[in-house]
């Protein structure tokens, strides 16, 4: 088996801290969602089309514990074969197996169905999904409530699935299971736990 | 058999990073579900279980060489576990650590909360014992897990109006169980039920370890914690009719020390630090307003 | 002038320099060697290493010495340092059929293929204090025999199993992956490798209680030692880029396997049924009470009526670790003033009623008494 080297570069130059360093901003991004968190460079810099959020986010929380599901774009050899390397986690095809799963830009969503939602007994056996955006500035206004929220917060992101609000709102009636969302954009993510509640804002 | 020169070298705050990212999942899971107890495999930590395994997990995950750290037993610094525990880290990670609420990042507790409001940008990281608040009630794992999932809570009710039937009132002081989000029923953690109502809507992240029964749990900011009560014997915490004798702090949690063999007895803040920054802000207490007759 | 206690970190410092102190003892008597204590308090270190779950003998003799001879402390200390090491996998399963063996006993066969063998035991000793030991007298060579390679230590369920009497040793399925509950979140009921694993690192004192409560009526048993066996059997790892096996070395195991009467059930036959025991070292006290558990937690497997502490999985388990029963249980001299100067309130209020009610009653008894 032969590797690209690419697939050997562009991970954590310094993996213990900068590991703590976006697992931070993902604790802060869970437990304060639609607070738009920065990964900043750091010189991770993963295979296109991966993200270089998505992609820190898959170095600080995927191992060979965790199997991973990617969308068509993103189920390349090289990106295999980057987080084969530099996590240990390996590529399912079943997005029943997949602890994680990311989702390219553009990409039509027409259900989380198959992916685990976890169980009434131990809904944490969830699949955390990361779904690259456009941006987090010119979308549709959206308004944020929930654990973690005071209040409301708004979010604007642009180059959300089509169907992503309707399977949102699936998502949320299954509480306690459902999945977890993380939608990034460039070294930019939001979190969206199961308990967000999404309304769209009418301006 | 094995080399024994390099025992001793150990990961950024002792776990290794494989161990920090499977506590870092079930934080992320227990912050999306909150008051939900995630399994986690809990590691043997060179500290006992049962003194503070979970909270030292919990906080060797998510702790980074910029945090400041305070540690407290009972409310207090310098209680020895806690002195313990800021050293284990001191040595570990090479953090800083402070006594001052104000001042930390991350603060370790067994038993109490802070007086001081938290804020933000502070998580309140909780040693836990037994973290299922259906326990004591019901011993199997097994049944507690389906009373959770089904949401069937009638024990909890049965148990706390039995307390009503027998002495007038909830015989329950400390572990006082909670109700999150409006969903699950959660352990405190043993608290007093005096500190309960700091935990609804706190500005800061609540994350709960239990080292020896392998869960993690979490309230996060701004979510509904609410003591379990009855309309007719609403939740109440306790009074103390006197304030604390060295910084004259009324509405807080005290300490009984007793002073002699004789009955002789005073109460002070259990929280040393909140103590200590209102003695530095001028308030006296009754002990310190007179020195010169104790002396006398 | 009340002052409040500090000093928490001095007087940690200072306490564990005493602890040093107390732990050398009498300085003008040698201290004591970890070759010493490995090499001549041997079922010491096997039991450390069987509750630590870590095969080094000098690691553990290290711990003992560390921990002035506790042993679940040096249990406690060694475990805490098996748990930083990295994990690159499972062994092959141990072929105990082609143990070394140094000890065998069956108490079901007179004699059998291979023989019995006493082996290093204490059994037919006589409880005599032996005065010899007080001084350092010589000590004979061991006569040992050359090991026949011509015959094979076939083990006793293997008699059993050629006449169909015994139960097959129980398949997992293929894609089963062997667990390992240092690893993972422990969930009932367990599949039989994980609990297993945490028989053979449970509390010896509290295996052999519980397996003893068997024996009294406590869960329905009628055990025969099958087999004992002690030796040393090869560890052997799979190495994937390799594409075979490489053998990590030899370590000392005893394996227990108990025989047990079964009546028989709608769908099994009548036949016996096993308990196995297998713990790092040579502990036939621990491998035995570990069988006997196993059996008794087989007890829903195998359709049997749940009545004993000994059968009841969550129990057993939640309780055999004694790193972690000791934690707990001596957690409770940490301060907990905190809950108490709670609970003294409380007992103090209901006083307060409890005897404000008993006086109205008195005076209600007093009015009427007038009347």
């Amino acid at each position: 088996m032969t590797m690209k080297t690419e697939a050997l570069t562009g991970g954590f130059a310094e993996p213990v801290h900068q590991a703590q360093g976006v697992f931070k901003l993902m604790m802060d991004g869970m437990a304060r969602p639609g607070t738009i968190q920065t990964v900043g460079g750091g010189g991770t810099v993963p295979p296109a089309p991966l993200g270089i959020a998505a992609g820190a986010i898959a170095l600080t929380l995927c191992d060979h514990d965790t199997p991973v599901w990617l969308s068509a774009q993103l189920a390349s050899p090289l990106i295999a074969d980057w987080l084969a390397f530099h996590t240990g986690a390996t590529v399912t095809q079943e997005k029943a197996e997949a602890r994680f799963a990311f989702i390219e830009a553009g990409k039509a969503l027409s259900s989380f169905g198959l992916f685990s939602i976890g169980t009434q007994e131990y809904p944490d056996r969830s699949a955390t999904i990361v779904i690259e955006i456009a941006n987090f500035e010119n979308g549709q206004l959206l308004s944020l409530s929930g654990p973690g929220i005071l209040g409301t917060r708004e979010i604007r992101p642009e180059g959300l699935p089509d169907a992503f609000l309707r399977l949102w709102a699936d998502n949320r009636v299954l509480f306690p299971r459902g999945i977890d969302v993380v939608l990034a954009a460039a070294d930019r993510f939001v979190c969206l736990p199961r308990t967000s509640k999404i309304t769209v804002r009418e301006i | 058999m094995s080399s024994h020169a390099d025992l001793a070298t150990y990961n950024f705050a002792y776990l290794d990073e494989q161990t920090k990212r499977m506590i870092r999942r079930a934080i992320l899971k227990a912050i999306a579900i909150p008051g939900y107890q995630v399994p986690f495999a809990s590691r043997e930590m060179p500290m006992p279980y049962g003194w503070g395994t979970g909270g030292v997990q919990v906080t060797a995950s998510i702790i980074g060489a910029d945090d400041v750290l305070k540690v407290i037993d009972q409310g207090a610094d310098d209680t020895t576990n806690a002195v313990s525990i800021r050293a284990f880290f001191q040595k570990v990670a090479d953090i800083a650590v402070t006594t001052k609420t104000d001042e930390a990042t991350i603060i370790q507790t067994r038993h109490r909360i802070p007086e001081t409001r938290l804020k933000s940008n502070q998580v309140l990281v909780y040693q836990v014992p037994i973290p299922e608040p259906l326990r004591f009630l019901e011993p199997r794992e097994t049944e507690t897990r389906k009373m959770h999932a089904l949401e069937e809570y009638g024990l909890m009710h049965v148990k706390l109006y039995e307390d009503i039937a027998r002495n007038g009132h909830i015989a329950t002081t400390y572990s006082y169980p909670v109700k999150v989000q409006g969903r699950y029923v959660m352990s405190p953690s043993p608290t007093p039920k005096f500190d309960n109502p700091k935990m609804h809507m706190s500005d800061a992240l609540q994350l709960f370890g239990a080292g020896r029964e392998k869960r993690i749990y979490a309230v996060p900011p701004h979510t509904e914690v609410v003591s379990l009560d009855f309309e007719d014997h609403p939740f109440e915490v306790q009074k103390f009719d006197r304030p604390c004798a060295l910084c004259g702090a009324e509405h807080v949690y005290l300490d009984e020390v007793i002073l002699d063999d004789k009955g002789g007895r005073m109460f002070v803040c259990s929280d040393t630090d909140h103590c200590e920054d209102r003695r530095a802000d001028g308030h006296v207490g009754e002990l310190l307003a007179k020195p010169q007759e104790a002396a006398e | 002038m009340y002052v409040a206690v500090k000093g928490g970190e001095a007087a940690i410092a200072n306490a564990h320099r005493l602890l040093a102190d107390r732990r050398r003892g009498d300085r003008s008597v040698p201290s004591i060697t970890i070759e010493q204590i490995a090499g001549q308090l041997g079922l010491a270190v096997d039991r450390v290493m069987a509750e630590a779950s870590l095969y080094d003998r000098s690691l553990a003799a290290l711990a003992i010495r560390q921990a002035r001879g506790d042993m679940i402390e040096a249990i406690f200390i060694l475990r805490a340092y098996r748990t930083t090491l990295p994990r690159f996998g499972t062994s092959r399963p141990l072929d105990t059929t082609s143990m070394a063996i140094e000890r065998r006993i069956s108490a079901t066969y007179k004699d059998l293929p291979g023989g019995q063998m006493l082996g290093a035991t204490f059994d037919y000793t006589h409880r005599l204090l032996d005065p010899s030991l007080l001084t350092d007298a010589p000590v004979e060579e061991p006569a040992l025999r050359q090991p026949d390679d011509e015959v094979s230590l076939m083990r006793v369920s293997e008699i059993l199993a050629q006449e169909d009497l015994i139960e097959a040793d129980g398949e997992l399925p293929a894609d089963h992956v062997t667990g390992d509950l240092t690893r993972e979140p422990l969930e009932f009921p367990m599949s039989r490798d994980l609990r297993l694993q945490a028989l053979a690192r449970g509390d010896e004192g509290f295996l052999l209680a519980l397996g003893y409560s068997t024996q009294r009526g406590y869960g329905n048993a009628h055990p025969f030692v099958g087999e004992i066996r002690i030796g040393e059997v090869e560890v052997e790892f799979d190495v994937p880029e390799l594409g075979f096996a490489v053998s990590l070395g030899c370590i000392q195991v005893t394996e227990c396997q108990m025989v047990n009467q079964f009546k028989g059930s709608a769908k099994a036959p009548p036949q016996f049924t096993r308990g196995y025991g297998l713990v790092f070292g040579q502990s036939e006290r621990k491998s035995m009470s570990m069988s006997l558990v196993d059996r008794a937690l087989r007890a829903t497997e195998l359709g049997e009526d749940i009545t004993a502490a000994a059968q009841d999985e969550e129990f057993v388990i939640s309780h055999s670790d004694n790193v972690q029963s000791t934690g707990f249980v001596e957690h409770l001299k940490l301060p907990h003033y905190v809950d108490f100067q709670a609970e003294l309130d409380l007992v103090r209020r209901m006083r307060r009623d409890f005897e404000a009610s008993r006086q109205a009653g008195n005076d209600d008894d007093f009015m009427e008494a007038a009347q």
